[in-house]
Protein backbone atom coordinates (compact mmCIF):
# COMPACT_ATOMS: atom_id res chain seq x y z
CA UNK A 1 0.00 0.00 0.00
CA UNK A 2 1.34 3.99 -0.35
CA UNK A 3 1.88 5.31 2.93
CA UNK A 4 2.20 8.80 2.97
CA UNK A 5 3.09 11.35 6.01
CA UNK A 6 4.97 14.63 7.12
CA UNK A 7 8.19 13.16 7.94
CA UNK A 8 10.88 15.85 10.28
CA UNK A 9 8.68 18.33 7.89
CA UNK A 10 8.76 16.91 4.41
CA UNK A 11 5.88 15.63 2.86
CA UNK A 12 7.32 11.60 1.68
CA UNK A 13 5.38 8.65 0.05
CA UNK A 14 6.44 5.26 -0.33
CA UNK A 15 5.62 1.78 -0.61
CA UNK A 16 5.36 -0.89 2.08
CA UNK A 17 2.69 -3.68 2.98
CA UNK A 18 0.68 -2.83 5.60
CA UNK A 19 2.08 -5.34 7.71
CA UNK A 20 4.81 -3.13 7.87
CA UNK A 21 5.70 -1.69 12.04
CA UNK A 22 6.89 2.06 11.64
CA UNK A 23 10.12 1.00 13.31
CA UNK A 24 11.27 -0.81 10.09
CA UNK A 25 9.18 1.66 7.60
CA UNK A 26 11.75 4.65 8.73
CA UNK A 27 14.51 2.51 8.97
CA UNK A 28 14.37 0.17 5.89
CA UNK A 29 12.41 2.03 3.43
CA UNK A 30 13.55 5.51 4.53
CA UNK A 31 16.94 4.63 5.34
CA UNK A 32 16.12 6.67 8.58
CA UNK A 33 18.00 4.57 11.36
CA UNK A 34 18.63 7.25 13.95
CA UNK A 35 15.77 5.28 15.43
CA UNK A 36 16.48 2.33 16.79
CA UNK A 37 15.27 -1.40 17.07
CA UNK A 38 15.17 -2.48 20.28
CA UNK A 39 13.16 -5.18 22.42
CA UNK A 40 10.45 -5.59 19.67
CA UNK A 41 8.11 -5.69 22.91
CA UNK A 42 7.25 -1.83 23.85
CA UNK A 43 8.99 -2.13 26.56
CA UNK A 44 12.56 -0.51 26.40
CA UNK A 45 11.56 2.89 24.01
CA UNK A 46 14.68 3.22 21.86
CA UNK A 47 11.84 3.22 19.05
CA UNK A 48 10.12 6.33 20.27
CA UNK A 49 9.27 9.11 17.67
CA UNK A 50 6.42 11.05 17.69
CA UNK A 51 3.41 10.86 15.90
CA UNK A 52 1.54 13.90 15.74
CA UNK A 53 3.60 15.00 18.67
CA UNK A 54 3.02 12.77 21.15
CA UNK A 55 5.94 9.66 21.77
CA UNK A 56 4.96 6.59 20.59
CA UNK A 57 6.45 3.09 20.41
CA UNK A 58 7.07 2.21 16.71
CA UNK A 59 7.58 -1.34 17.02
CA UNK A 60 4.00 -1.42 18.26
CA UNK A 61 2.60 1.12 15.65
CA UNK A 62 2.35 0.17 12.21
CA UNK A 63 3.19 2.59 9.56
CA UNK A 64 -0.03 2.36 8.11
CA UNK A 65 -1.17 4.34 11.00
CA UNK A 66 0.90 7.08 11.06
CA UNK A 67 0.17 7.79 6.70
CA UNK A 68 -1.87 11.43 6.90
CA UNK A 69 -0.02 11.95 9.94
CA UNK A 70 2.68 14.38 11.21
CA UNK A 71 6.11 12.03 12.40
CA UNK A 72 9.14 13.11 13.69
CA UNK A 73 11.95 11.25 14.33
CA UNK A 74 15.63 11.83 16.19
CA UNK A 75 16.85 12.86 12.73
CA UNK A 76 14.22 15.92 12.91
CA UNK A 77 15.84 17.22 16.28
CA UNK A 78 18.00 19.40 14.66
CA UNK A 79 17.10 22.65 13.37
CA UNK A 80 18.88 25.08 10.95
CA UNK A 81 19.90 26.89 14.15
CA UNK A 82 21.58 23.80 15.09
CA UNK A 83 21.50 20.90 17.69
CA UNK A 84 18.04 20.71 19.70
CA UNK A 85 19.16 22.08 23.23
CA UNK A 86 18.18 17.78 24.21
CA UNK A 87 21.13 16.67 22.00
CA UNK A 88 23.16 19.48 23.08
CA UNK A 89 22.36 18.63 27.17
CA UNK A 90 23.32 14.99 25.99
CA UNK A 91 26.99 15.63 25.00
CA UNK A 92 27.99 18.36 27.64
CA UNK A 93 26.74 15.65 30.48
CA UNK A 94 27.54 12.48 29.34
CA UNK A 95 23.90 11.00 28.60
CA UNK A 96 24.86 8.18 26.69
CA UNK A 97 27.59 5.67 27.08
CA UNK A 98 26.43 2.74 24.72
CA UNK A 99 24.11 4.68 22.31
CA UNK A 100 21.30 2.20 21.66
CA UNK A 101 18.67 4.25 23.87
CA UNK A 102 19.43 7.56 23.06
CA UNK A 103 17.35 8.32 19.96
CA UNK A 104 14.15 7.36 22.51
CA UNK A 105 15.64 8.99 25.28
CA UNK A 106 15.61 12.04 23.08
CA UNK A 107 12.72 12.12 21.66
CA UNK A 108 11.31 11.85 25.00
CA UNK A 109 12.87 14.32 26.30
CA UNK A 110 12.26 16.50 23.81
CA UNK A 111 8.42 16.14 24.53
CA UNK A 112 8.64 15.98 27.85
CA UNK A 113 10.17 19.69 27.72
CA UNK A 114 7.26 21.09 25.00
CA UNK A 115 4.37 20.14 27.60
CA UNK A 116 6.84 21.08 30.79
CA UNK A 117 9.67 23.37 30.60
CA UNK A 118 11.09 23.17 33.96
CA UNK A 119 10.36 19.17 35.59
CA UNK A 120 11.36 18.03 38.39
CA UNK A 121 13.95 14.80 38.69
CA UNK A 122 10.56 13.13 39.85
CA UNK A 123 9.21 14.16 36.78
CA UNK A 124 11.67 13.22 34.39
CA UNK A 125 12.10 9.87 36.12
CA UNK A 126 8.15 8.88 35.14
CA UNK A 127 8.92 10.48 31.52
CA UNK A 128 11.21 8.28 30.56
CA UNK A 129 10.07 5.36 32.78
CA UNK A 130 9.37 3.50 29.65
CA UNK A 131 12.24 3.66 28.37
CA UNK A 132 15.51 1.58 29.47
CA UNK A 133 19.19 2.35 29.21
CA UNK A 134 21.59 -0.82 29.73
CA UNK A 135 23.91 1.07 30.74
CA UNK A 136 22.28 2.34 33.37
CA UNK A 137 23.10 5.82 32.81
CA UNK A 138 20.27 6.95 34.33
CA UNK A 139 21.92 9.48 36.59
CA UNK A 140 23.21 11.29 33.61
CA UNK A 141 20.31 11.07 30.99
CA UNK A 142 18.35 13.11 34.27
CA UNK A 143 21.69 15.42 34.06
CA UNK A 144 21.14 15.95 30.28
CA UNK A 145 17.57 16.91 30.56
CA UNK A 146 17.80 19.02 33.41
CA UNK A 147 20.65 20.79 31.17
CA UNK A 148 18.70 21.40 28.39
CA UNK A 149 15.63 22.47 30.59
CA UNK A 150 18.06 24.93 32.39
CA UNK A 151 19.19 26.20 28.62
CA UNK A 152 15.85 26.85 27.34
CA UNK A 153 14.45 28.82 30.03
CA UNK A 154 17.79 30.67 30.04
CA UNK A 155 17.07 31.51 26.38
CA UNK A 156 13.34 32.33 27.32
CA UNK A 157 14.65 34.62 29.86
CA UNK A 158 17.30 36.17 28.05
CA UNK A 159 14.67 36.77 25.08
CA UNK A 160 11.96 38.29 27.38
CA UNK A 161 14.52 40.70 29.07
CA UNK A 162 15.90 41.79 25.45
CA UNK A 163 15.09 44.90 24.32
CA UNK A 164 12.29 44.91 21.12
CA UNK B 1 12.52 -9.60 13.64
CA UNK B 2 8.79 -9.88 15.35
CA UNK B 3 6.35 -8.93 12.07
CA UNK B 4 2.59 -9.53 11.85
CA UNK B 5 1.36 -11.98 9.46
CA UNK B 6 -0.01 -10.28 6.51
CA UNK B 7 -3.27 -8.74 6.34
CA UNK B 8 -5.46 -6.05 4.48
CA UNK B 9 -5.65 -2.59 5.90
CA UNK B 10 -8.62 -0.46 6.38
CA UNK B 11 -9.26 2.96 7.72
CA UNK B 12 -12.93 3.45 9.26
CA UNK B 13 -14.52 6.76 8.43
CA UNK B 14 -17.27 5.97 11.08
CA UNK B 15 -18.52 3.36 13.52
CA UNK B 16 -20.66 2.60 11.23
CA UNK B 17 -18.54 2.05 8.50
CA UNK B 18 -15.93 0.07 11.16
CA UNK B 19 -19.23 -1.93 12.04
CA UNK B 20 -20.01 -2.88 8.35
CA UNK B 21 -16.77 -3.65 7.72
CA UNK B 22 -16.68 -6.50 10.61
CA UNK B 23 -20.11 -7.19 9.69
CA UNK B 24 -18.98 -8.41 6.39
CA UNK B 25 -16.04 -9.41 7.25
CA UNK B 26 -16.67 -11.67 10.79
CA UNK B 27 -14.36 -13.48 12.55
CA UNK B 28 -11.51 -12.55 9.99
CA UNK B 29 -11.66 -9.01 11.24
CA UNK B 30 -10.30 -7.39 13.89
CA UNK B 31 -10.29 -3.48 15.33
CA UNK B 32 -7.15 -2.00 16.09
CA UNK B 33 -6.98 1.33 18.41
CA UNK B 34 -4.24 1.91 20.68
CA UNK B 35 -2.77 -1.58 18.98
CA UNK B 36 -0.20 -2.33 22.49
CA UNK B 37 -2.79 -5.30 22.98
CA UNK B 38 -3.41 -6.77 19.74
CA UNK B 39 -0.05 -6.09 17.32
CA UNK B 40 2.26 -7.82 19.95
CA UNK B 41 -0.82 -10.97 19.86
CA UNK B 42 0.24 -10.77 16.26
CA UNK B 43 4.02 -10.75 16.36
CA UNK B 44 3.27 -13.80 18.59
CA UNK B 45 0.79 -14.89 15.87
CA UNK B 46 -1.50 -15.40 18.64
CA UNK B 47 -3.84 -13.92 16.65
CA UNK B 48 -3.94 -13.63 13.12
CA UNK B 49 -6.87 -11.39 11.64
CA UNK B 50 -6.87 -11.28 7.35
CA UNK B 51 -8.14 -7.62 8.06
CA UNK B 52 -7.15 -4.53 10.61
CA UNK B 53 -9.56 -2.07 10.90
CA UNK B 54 -8.29 1.20 12.24
CA UNK B 55 -10.68 2.90 14.33
CA UNK B 56 -8.19 5.80 15.51
CA UNK B 57 -9.90 8.56 13.02
CA UNK B 58 -12.62 8.07 15.26
CA UNK B 59 -12.06 10.85 17.98
CA UNK B 60 -15.02 12.35 17.79
CA UNK B 61 -17.64 9.22 17.68
CA UNK B 62 -15.43 7.38 20.42
CA UNK B 63 -13.01 9.89 22.70
CA UNK B 64 -14.68 11.34 25.11
CA UNK B 65 -14.99 11.27 29.06
CA UNK B 66 -18.99 12.47 29.65
CA UNK B 67 -20.50 13.45 32.98
CA UNK B 68 -24.21 13.72 33.66
CA UNK B 69 -25.68 13.90 37.08
CA UNK B 70 -25.85 10.16 37.56
CA UNK B 71 -22.96 8.62 35.35
CA UNK B 72 -20.16 9.00 33.90
CA UNK B 73 -19.60 8.06 30.22
CA UNK B 74 -16.20 7.41 28.46
CA UNK B 75 -15.52 6.66 24.91
CA UNK B 76 -13.69 3.60 23.88
CA UNK B 77 -11.43 4.91 22.10
CA UNK B 78 -10.27 7.42 24.76
CA UNK B 79 -6.62 6.77 26.01
CA UNK B 80 -5.00 6.22 29.18
CA UNK B 81 -3.13 9.21 29.04
CA UNK B 82 -6.70 10.85 28.97
CA UNK B 83 -7.82 8.60 31.83
CA UNK B 84 -5.41 9.71 34.11
CA UNK B 85 -5.00 13.22 33.22
CA UNK B 86 -8.91 13.58 34.06
CA UNK B 87 -9.19 15.49 37.16
CA UNK B 88 -12.97 15.63 37.05
CA UNK B 89 -12.62 11.69 36.70
CA UNK B 90 -9.77 11.37 39.42
CA UNK B 91 -12.49 13.63 41.93
CA UNK B 92 -15.45 11.40 41.19
CA UNK B 93 -13.52 7.81 40.68
CA UNK B 94 -9.74 7.90 42.00
CA UNK B 95 -9.10 4.15 41.64
CA UNK B 96 -8.78 5.46 37.51
CA UNK B 97 -5.90 7.39 38.25
CA UNK B 98 -4.46 5.03 41.15
CA UNK B 99 -4.47 2.65 38.64
CA UNK B 100 -3.75 4.80 34.96
CA UNK B 101 -0.68 6.09 36.76
CA UNK B 102 0.73 2.25 37.70
CA UNK B 103 -0.45 0.96 33.83
CA UNK B 104 2.26 0.35 30.96
CA UNK B 105 4.31 3.94 30.80
CA UNK B 106 3.64 7.18 29.81
CA UNK B 107 4.59 6.28 26.18
CA UNK B 108 2.48 3.26 26.00
CA UNK B 109 0.01 5.51 28.07
CA UNK B 110 -0.28 7.34 24.79
CA UNK B 111 -1.52 4.95 22.76
CA UNK B 112 -3.59 2.37 24.68
CA UNK B 113 -7.41 2.70 25.19
CA UNK B 114 -9.97 1.87 27.78
CA UNK B 115 -12.55 -0.67 24.80
CA UNK B 116 -8.51 -1.90 23.83
CA UNK B 117 -8.14 -3.08 27.18
CA UNK B 118 -11.71 -4.02 28.22
CA UNK B 119 -12.05 -5.99 24.80
CA UNK B 120 -8.53 -7.91 25.26
CA UNK B 121 -9.95 -9.22 28.58
CA UNK B 122 -6.34 -9.97 30.21
CA UNK B 123 -7.04 -11.43 33.41
CA UNK B 124 -3.66 -9.53 34.58
CA UNK B 125 -5.28 -6.64 32.99
CA UNK B 126 -6.02 -3.88 35.14
CA UNK B 127 -8.85 -1.53 33.99
CA UNK B 128 -11.08 -4.64 33.98
CA UNK B 129 -11.31 -4.94 37.22
CA UNK B 130 -11.51 -1.36 37.94
CA UNK B 131 -14.37 -0.77 35.83
CA UNK B 132 -16.32 -4.37 37.60
CA UNK B 133 -15.30 -2.72 41.19
CA UNK B 134 -17.78 0.54 39.80
CA UNK B 135 -20.05 -1.68 38.17
CA UNK B 136 -19.64 -0.20 35.19
CA UNK B 137 -21.86 -1.25 31.99
CA UNK B 138 -20.40 -1.39 28.41
CA UNK B 139 -22.23 -0.19 25.38
CA UNK B 140 -21.61 -2.93 22.42
CA UNK B 141 -23.18 -1.94 18.89
CA UNK B 142 -23.56 -3.59 16.03
CA UNK B 143 -25.92 -2.89 12.62
CA UNK B 144 -29.22 -3.88 13.96
CA UNK B 145 -28.07 -1.14 16.66
CA UNK B 146 -26.81 -1.04 20.50
CA UNK B 147 -27.25 -2.86 23.82
CA UNK B 148 -25.73 -2.48 27.11
CA UNK B 149 -24.47 -5.02 29.04
CA UNK B 150 -23.18 -5.25 32.59
CA UNK B 151 -19.32 -5.42 33.21
CA UNK B 152 -19.84 -9.12 35.08
CA UNK B 153 -21.51 -10.17 31.93
CA UNK B 154 -18.84 -8.71 29.06
CA UNK B 155 -16.17 -10.99 30.15
CA UNK B 156 -16.61 -14.42 29.74
CA UNK B 157 -13.16 -15.39 30.52
CA UNK B 158 -9.50 -15.02 29.75
CA UNK B 159 -9.33 -13.02 26.93
CA UNK B 160 -13.38 -13.25 25.92
CA UNK B 161 -16.24 -10.99 25.56
CA UNK B 162 -19.40 -10.41 25.09
CA UNK B 163 -18.33 -8.24 22.09
CA UNK B 164 -19.47 -10.96 19.23
CA UNK B 165 -18.12 -10.77 15.71
CA UNK B 166 -19.76 -7.99 13.68
CA UNK B 167 -19.90 -6.36 16.97
CA UNK B 168 -18.19 -3.43 18.63
CA UNK B 169 -17.29 -1.77 22.15
CA UNK B 170 -18.29 2.15 21.81
CA UNK B 171 -18.89 3.18 25.43
CA UNK B 172 -18.03 2.45 29.07
CA UNK B 173 -20.72 3.58 31.74
CA UNK B 174 -20.46 4.20 35.12
CA UNK B 175 -22.94 4.77 37.58
CA UNK B 176 -22.30 7.75 39.93
CA UNK B 177 -23.25 7.08 43.54
CA UNK B 178 -23.42 9.20 47.03
CA UNK B 179 -21.16 8.40 49.54
CA UNK B 180 -18.86 6.38 47.59
CA UNK B 181 -15.35 6.12 46.75
CA UNK B 182 -12.57 3.61 45.37
CA UNK B 183 -9.13 2.99 45.48
CA UNK B 184 -6.39 0.53 43.54
CA UNK B 185 -3.27 -1.01 44.48
CA UNK B 186 -0.85 -2.68 42.73
CA UNK B 187 2.68 -4.83 42.86
CA UNK B 188 5.29 -4.46 39.93
CA UNK B 189 8.54 -5.60 39.52
CA UNK B 190 8.93 -2.53 37.28
CA UNK B 191 7.64 0.29 35.66
CA UNK B 192 4.95 -0.83 32.76
CA UNK B 193 5.44 -4.73 33.95
CA UNK B 194 2.23 -6.20 34.58
CA UNK B 195 1.08 -6.96 37.79
CA UNK B 196 2.57 -9.41 40.34
CA UNK B 197 -1.18 -8.81 41.46
CA UNK B 198 -3.30 -5.78 41.81
CA UNK B 199 -6.76 -5.12 43.67
CA UNK B 200 -9.22 -2.35 43.16
CA UNK B 201 -12.13 -1.69 45.33
CA UNK B 202 -14.95 0.71 45.79
CA UNK B 203 -17.84 1.39 48.45
CA UNK B 204 -21.02 2.97 48.89
CA UNK B 205 -21.35 4.07 52.41
CA UNK B 206 -24.52 4.43 54.71
CA UNK B 207 -23.64 6.57 57.63
CA UNK B 208 -21.39 4.41 59.34
CA UNK B 209 -21.65 1.16 57.74
CA UNK B 210 -20.87 -0.27 54.67
CA UNK B 211 -23.94 -0.50 52.21
CA UNK B 212 -21.95 -2.14 49.38
CA UNK B 213 -18.63 -2.87 48.42
CA UNK B 214 -17.12 -4.39 45.88
CA UNK B 215 -13.54 -5.88 45.67
CA UNK B 216 -11.38 -7.20 42.59
CA UNK B 217 -8.29 -8.79 41.78
CA UNK B 218 -5.71 -8.83 38.75
CA UNK B 219 -3.22 -11.22 37.68
CA UNK B 220 -4.27 -14.33 40.33
CA UNK B 221 -6.92 -15.98 38.62
CA UNK B 222 -9.50 -16.24 36.05
CA UNK B 223 -13.07 -13.96 36.68
CA UNK B 224 -11.74 -12.47 39.87
CA UNK B 225 -12.58 -8.01 38.62
CA UNK B 226 -15.44 -8.97 41.34
CA UNK B 227 -14.97 -11.54 44.22
CA UNK B 228 -18.76 -11.72 45.22
CA UNK B 229 -18.11 -13.51 48.93
CA UNK B 230 -16.10 -10.35 49.60
CA UNK B 231 -19.24 -8.09 48.85
CA UNK B 232 -21.56 -10.30 50.93
CA UNK B 233 -19.23 -9.85 53.87
CA UNK B 234 -19.12 -5.98 53.27
CA UNK B 235 -22.89 -5.18 53.05
CA UNK B 236 -24.16 -3.52 55.85
CA UNK B 237 -20.68 -3.85 57.95
CA UNK B 238 -19.36 -1.14 59.62
CA UNK B 239 -15.75 -0.72 58.53
CA UNK B 240 -12.66 -1.60 60.95
CA UNK B 241 -9.48 -3.73 60.67
CA UNK B 242 -10.89 -6.83 61.77
CA UNK B 243 -13.71 -6.67 58.83
CA UNK B 244 -10.78 -5.66 56.36
CA UNK B 245 -8.82 -8.79 57.86
CA UNK B 246 -11.13 -11.04 57.15
CA UNK B 247 -11.54 -9.41 53.64
CA UNK B 248 -8.22 -10.27 52.98
CA UNK B 249 -8.48 -13.81 54.22
CA UNK B 250 -11.54 -14.26 51.44
CA UNK B 251 -9.48 -12.61 48.45
CA UNK B 252 -6.95 -15.15 49.80
CA UNK B 253 -9.25 -17.85 49.62
CA UNK B 254 -10.55 -17.15 45.91
CA UNK B 255 -6.76 -16.08 44.02
CA UNK B 256 -5.79 -19.07 42.20
CA UNK B 257 -2.65 -17.65 41.07
CA UNK B 258 0.38 -19.48 39.09
CA UNK B 259 4.10 -19.86 40.12
CA UNK B 260 5.82 -18.01 37.18
CA UNK B 261 8.71 -15.78 36.90
CA UNK B 262 6.91 -12.71 38.37
CA UNK B 263 6.86 -15.07 41.91
CA UNK B 264 5.48 -18.03 43.77
CA UNK B 265 1.78 -18.99 44.08
CA UNK B 266 2.04 -18.38 47.91
CA UNK B 267 3.51 -14.83 47.25
CA UNK B 268 1.14 -13.70 44.84
CA UNK B 269 -1.70 -14.74 47.76
CA UNK B 270 -0.11 -12.87 50.43
CA UNK B 271 -0.39 -10.15 47.73
CA UNK B 272 -3.89 -10.44 47.06
CA UNK B 273 -4.63 -10.95 50.80
CA UNK B 274 -2.81 -7.47 51.98
CA UNK B 275 -3.74 -5.41 48.24
CA UNK B 276 -7.31 -6.15 48.84
CA UNK B 277 -7.13 -5.15 52.64
CA UNK B 278 -4.78 -2.25 51.18
CA UNK B 279 -7.35 -0.87 48.75
CA UNK B 280 -10.68 -1.52 50.49
CA UNK B 281 -8.97 0.65 53.43
CA UNK B 282 -8.16 3.45 51.28
CA UNK B 283 -11.65 3.56 49.65
CA UNK B 284 -13.21 3.98 52.83
CA UNK B 285 -10.87 6.59 54.23
CA UNK B 286 -11.99 8.20 50.76
CA UNK B 287 -15.50 7.92 51.32
CA UNK B 288 -15.67 9.16 54.85
CA UNK B 289 -13.92 12.08 54.28
CA UNK B 290 -10.41 10.78 55.96
CA UNK B 291 -8.40 10.50 52.97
Amino acid sequence: MEISMNLNGEDITAEAEPRTLLVHFLRDNLGLTGTHWGCDTSNCGTCVVWVDEEPVKSCTHLAAMASGHRVKTVEGLETAEGLDPVQEGFIQCHGLQCGYCTPGMMMTARALLDKNPDPSEEVIREAISGQICRCTGYSTIIRSIQWAASKERETAVTLEGSPA
Amino acid sequence: MQVPAPFEYERATSVDHAIALMERLGDEARVVAGGHSLIPMMKLRLAMPEYLIDINDLVDELQYIRFTDTEVRIGALTRHQQLLESDELAAVFPIFRDAEKVIADPVVRNRGTLGGSLCQADPSEDLSAVCDALEASCVIRNTSGERVVEMHDFHRGPYETAVADGEMLTEVRIPIKPNSSSAYHKVERRAGDWAVASAGAAVTMDGDVIADGRVGLCAVGPNLTNVQPISDALRGQAPSEELYARVGEIAAANASPQTDTRGTAAYKTHLAKELAVRSLRVAVARATGQA
